[in-house]
């Protein structure tokens, strides 16, 4: 194992929430400072005879909110464990503030996809347990503050001297959130957090983590199955085409303005073109550029404001649930 | 909750009946052998000057000549007198040879403490190496598999030859058979500790003491306590057995003696004891258990 030099923050690392231009569709990634930059990322799992995805190329702006979608089986939880220096790719690098990430760091923040809260442990505990972590030179009283901030953020102040087992599944996802949020990574990384969740609760945290997100400029890398969780939280979109050589295919930059809320995003009509393309992307396009057929280097897309030749007359399909299969 | 509270006092209810079944039996039982007292007979001359000569009390010596067969079964008084003899002074020291059961029981469970400990001491480091350490496993896996199903009692000619030390073999010999079951379920445990929590910690860079210590014990502490308690009991077991082996004091040594003594009275007491004394050794693992148990 590596020593995790290497991945620690930098004291030169500039400080966390940066100013960024706000209240418009985000600037194009390469007018940014990358946080995050991942080169031809590639991972064969033994005794494969081809790697799962190869040739993954894409950059992370600092405060960018970034969603990937895909097929299973596309390896995004393989991308996702690379990230956080928790699994080694088999080629290619990952680098976050130039410097190349190869172990596990407290810059990086994981919420895992069943919320791996330790069940001993009370909510202050569990959360407090990753701050001794990230400050282990801290007084009680400044733990305890810092445990209470951000249980208050994810609004389980009441819970907070519950047990993991006395919490609804979507309290124990916040919890596993707010454990991400407290340790005030750089950057954030979720494993499809609402997966398990029902939809109402899914709407909830949802607003929640949109609100946290947007308070503290964080830097978030999301997996989700969910096409229009992506559209409401995220600033680019990345599709990934089907296994095996998976790549990331398309970058579609979200065209609606941040300000975006849940509740009134379907009656703009730019979430439906987005929808559709996203959609279409999934159900028609993704299979068919499998094998390594994607191109290595994704073009940057954004539909509905990029002239793109629509059928004249094409109606707008309704909303309805795109039947995406579950992770295994 | 009504019903539970009834199942509670419909069980104690028939715990109560079976005891009162039990004691019938016995009582029922051991009534032929109380002679129906009949008169002493009275000591020739003869043999009340050999009782003088011998420096024994005479009318006493008539006395005990009167009193039922004192090897055979004890009736239920006779049981009865004994248990409050024994308990009315638990702790009295005649000499080597007779001492008070709570003495006895203090030197069996001080023996029990001592290798029971020590098998701790060793083998739940151990256990942790092993279940953290695929190699470790694999290399001592059939040193386990071979040791583990030896009578504890089988290594006792060779502790007594290589310690030289009754009182040390008894202890070793506790040691011995406390030290599997604790080994195998720390392994089991420390290697069962959930991936996601272990990744957990790898994410916030925790150290590998703390990680030991704040993640793989507590999670693993369910399973090891099992192992704690199957091994005090396996230790209670043995101890008496040991401890008939070596002599010298115990509650083992107490129920050989007594049974040398041909009294049964005493014998049956003891037995009494060790039950509840082994019952009490896992009612307390019980609890630690419960203390340590999470619910995911």
């Amino acid at each position: 194992m590596p020593t995790d030099a290497a991945t620690k923050t930098p004291a030169a690392s500039p400080p966390q929430g940066q100013a960024r231009p706000l209240g418009r569709g985000p600037a194009p990634a390469a007018d940014r400072a990358l946080l995050v930059q991942v080169e031809a990322l590639a991972k064969t799992y033994p005794g494969a005879a081809e790697p799962v995805f190869d040739a993954v190329n894409f950059g992370i702006a600092e405060g960018e909110f970034v969603c990937i979608i895909g097929h299973s089986g596309c390896g995004k939880t393989t991308i996702l464990n690379v990230l956080a220096g928790l699994e080694q790719a088999s080629d290619g690098h990952v680098f976050m503030d130039r410097r190349e990430v190869v172990a596990p760091g407290l810059e990086r923040g994981v919420v895992f996809q069943g919320h791996a809260l330790m069940p001993w442990l009370t909510v202050r505990q569990n959360i407090a347990f990753a701050v001794r972590s990230k400050w282990p030179g801290w007084r009680a009283a400044q733990v305890g503050a810092q445990v209470e901030k951000f249980v208050g953020l994810v609004g389980l102040a009441a819970a907070i001297d519950q047990k993991p087992q006395a919490l609804s599944g979507g309290m124990k996802q916040r919890v596993g959130i707010a454990r991400a949020f407290a340790i005030e990574p750089r950057m954030l990384l979720l494993d499809e957090p609402f997966g398990a969740l029902d939809a109402l609760t899914r709407g909830t945290i949802q607003d929640e983590l949109l609100k946290i997100c947007a308070a503290t400029r964080q830097t978030v890398f999301m997996i989700t199955h969910d096409v229009d969780e992506a559209i409401l939280l995220a600033d680019r979109i990345l599709l990934m085409s089907n296994g095996p050589r998976a790549r990331v295919a398309e970058v579609v930059v979200n065209t609606m303005a941040r300000s975006r809320q849940r509740a009134t995003l379907h009656h703009d009509p730019q979430f439906y073109r987005l929808r559709n393309h996203l959609v279409d992307f999934l159900v028609a396009r993704s299979q068919a550029l499998s094998h390594g057929r994607a191109p290595s280097h994704p073009p940057e897309v954004r539909p509905g404001l990029a002239p793109e030749p629509e059928p004249a007359g094409a109606p707008i399909s309704p909303p309805h649930v795109l039947p995406l299969q579950r992770k295994a | 909750m009504i019903n539970t509270r009834s199942l509670g006092f419909k069980a104690t209810l028939l715990s109560l009946l079976l005891l009162a079944l039990l004691l019938g039996v016995w009582h029922l039982a051991t009534l032929g052998s109380t002679p129906v007292a009949a008169p002493a007979p009275a000591l020739t001359p003869e043999q009340t000057e050999y009782a003088k000569l011998m420096g024994k009390d005479p009318a006493a010596l008539a006395g005990a000549a009167a009193a039922p067969a004192k090897s055979g079964f004890p009736t239920l008084a006779q049981m009865g007198a004994v248990i409050v003899r024994h308990l009315s002074q638990p702790f009295y020291d005649n000499g080597p040879n007779d001492k008070g059961v709570g003495l006895q029981l203090a030197h069996s469970l001080g023996r029990v403490a001592l290798g029971y400990g020590l098998a701790a001491l060793l083998a739940i480091p151990l256990g942790f190496v092993i279940g953290m350490s695929p190699l470790a496993y694999r290399a001592l896996d059939p040193f386990i598999q071979v040791l583990k199903p030896i009578s504890p009692l089988a290594w006792m000619p060779l502790a007594l030859y290589t310690i030289k030390d009754s009182a040390i073999s008894g202890i070793f010999v506790i040691f011995i058979c406390s030290l599997w079951p604790m080994l195998i379920n720390t392994a089991f445990g420390v290697a069962g500790v959930r991936r996601e929590w272990l990744n957990v910690a790898l994410t916030l860079e925790v150290g590998p003491l703390r990680r030991a210590w704040e993640v793989i014990l507590p999670a693993a502490a369910p399973t090891i306590l099992t192992g704690m308690r199957i091994s005090m009991g396996i230790a209670w077991l043995v101890i008496v057995a040991a401890e008939m082996l070596v002599g010298g004091t115990g509650i083992g040594t107490f129920v050989w003696n007594e049974w040398n003594n041909l009294s049964l009275p005493n014998v049956i007491f003891a037995i009494g004891v060790i039950g509840v004394v082994g019952m009490l050794l896992d009612r307390v693992f019980a609890q630690l258990q419960k203390a340590v148990t999470y619910a995911d």
